[in-house]
């Protein structure tokens, strides 16, 4: 495991490096495990970001999980109150937009917007103490915010991209994608001379609301993983001021918290949207 | 940055915590927020009622009180009445009372009356006698006259 281990990076460049490096373990074309020596293997698994995103997870499971186990008509607890607060925003984020009866989008609203927030506020730890703990443990890297890896962002909206079809498929029927696809945004004529016309509209009819619909889930996980990644750059860099670091990074940890809240948002509500562009006829 | 197993990994995790969500947490947390409400509108519709009737009662209660009050003020006016009544009657009764006693009293008197008038009847006669008797001793013998004596006796 300590392949890379045992030495702490030299030079600014080198320390960035290893801070943006994913603990990694994968398997090679000899079929054996090896660590953190993968590049380009699409047989990879990001380690860090699996336990982190994992972990994460199951602490809003958890934590959730006993709030509604013992959830108290007249007596909420202070907990059991901010629970509430965080479902009916998300409830009411959900019934402003989605007019289609679901019992899971809400749910996902809830779970993506506490899960992404968590993950996003892993950024607000100091980037040095858990890697330099790691270390300390025998780990040679450790990224600890799981929303700065692409593989995370964009397995998220891959099950948001899956659901979009699925929904789709659920409210306008097996044609409905297809339809949706090919007679907008511009609708092709049905009659007269225009007929002529009408496979050359469909075709670029077909361009377009694929590549819109392509960019949804792109656009949900780039915009997530971009904004994450920029801050955790944006921190890392300032690790490396020395002293003056200290008021930089209290300014950019405040002004990130917001940034970290909004992406969460962002995320659960982009989703909601999509969800309920997909079930509602244009 | 490279695309690897993490991707799915992710997309596993996902649907896991959504479908632990949707299954364990989401519906008791909305379910109480719903019970809640419920109680919440049961309890404002109960203050209502709750109101209607106080102000009710407090009518009724008036009601009572009033009535109660008009009802003390008859029986104390009955009452005033009912003394006059007594005082009256005693008045009558005291005047009727003197008026038989004067009159007991009259006849009383008119007794007495008589009876010193026949006691003084008999003293005078026994006077005259007395006087006659000595009169006529003198002059006339007892026994020769005894009869008309005796007569003017019981004639008086």
């Amino acid at each position: 495991m300590a392949a890379e281990g045992g030495h702490g990076p030299q030079t600014s460049s080198e320390y960035i490096t290893h801070h943006l490096q994913n603990l990694q373990v994968c398997k090679t074309e000899t079929g054996e495990w090896i660590w953190n020596q993968c590049a380009g293997n699409p047989m990879a698994i990001n380690v860090d970001s699996m336990f982190w995103s994992i972990s994460l997870g199951m602490l809003f499971c958890f934590l959730f999980w006993r709030v509604a186990r013992k959830s108290s008509v007249s007596k909420p607890t202070k907990f059991q109150a901010l629970v509430e607060i965080l479902v009916e925003f998300v409830d009411g984020s959900v019934k402003d937009t989605f007019h289609g009866r679901s019992r899971l989008i809400a749910p996902l609203g809830l779970t993506i917007f506490v899960w992404v927030f968590l993950m996003n506020f892993m950024d607000l730890v100091p980037v040095d103490w858990i890697p330099e703990l790691a270390k300390l443990l025998g780990v040679p890297y450790m990224k600890v915010v799981p929303s700065t890896d692409v593989n995370v962002t964009f397995g998220m909206s891959m099950a948001v991209f899956v659901l979009i079809l699925y929904y789709t498929h659920k409210f306008k029927g097996p044609l409905g994608l297809v339809k949706d696809l090919t007679m907008h945004p511009i609708a092709p004529p049905t009659k007269g001379l225009g007929l002529i016309a009408a496979p050359i509209i469909i075709a670029f009819n077909l361009i377009l609301e694929t590549v819109a619909l392509l960019a949804k889930p792109v656009s949900l996980s780039l915009r997530l993983f971009g904004n994450m990644f920029a801050g955790e750059l944006i921190f890392i860099l300032i690790a490396l001021m020395g002293l003056y670091q200290l008021p930089l990074h209290f300014g950019w940890a405040a002004f990130h918290l917001l940034i970290v809240t909004l992406q969460a948002f962002i995320f659960m509500m982009l989703t909601i949207v999509y969800l309920s562009l997909a079930s509602e006829s244009h | 940055m490279d695309f690897n197993l993490t991707f799915w990994g992710q997309t596993i995790a996902m649907i896991v915590f959504v479908w632990f969500c949707m299954k364990f947490i989401w519906p008791p947390i909305v379910g109480a927020l719903e019970e809640r409400q419920k109680q919440i509108e049961a309890g404002l519709a109960a203050a209502d009622l709750g109101q209607e009737k106080l102000l009710e009662a407090q009518a009724k209660a008036e009601g009572i009180v009033d009535d109660a009050r008009k009802q003390a003020t008859g029986i104390l006016d009955q009452a005033h009445a009912r003394a006059n009544e007594i005082v009256a009657d005693g008045k009558a009764d005291g005047v009727k009372e003197r008026e038989r006693q004067l009159t007991a009293a009259k006849a009383e008197i008119e007794q007495e009356a008589n009876r010193a008038r026949e006691e003084l009847r008999g003293q005078v006669s026994a006077i005259a006698i007395a006087s006659a008797e000595k009169i006529l001793r003198r002059e006339i013998d007892d026994r020769a006259h005894e009869d008309i004596l005796g007569k003017l006796a019981q004639e008086l």
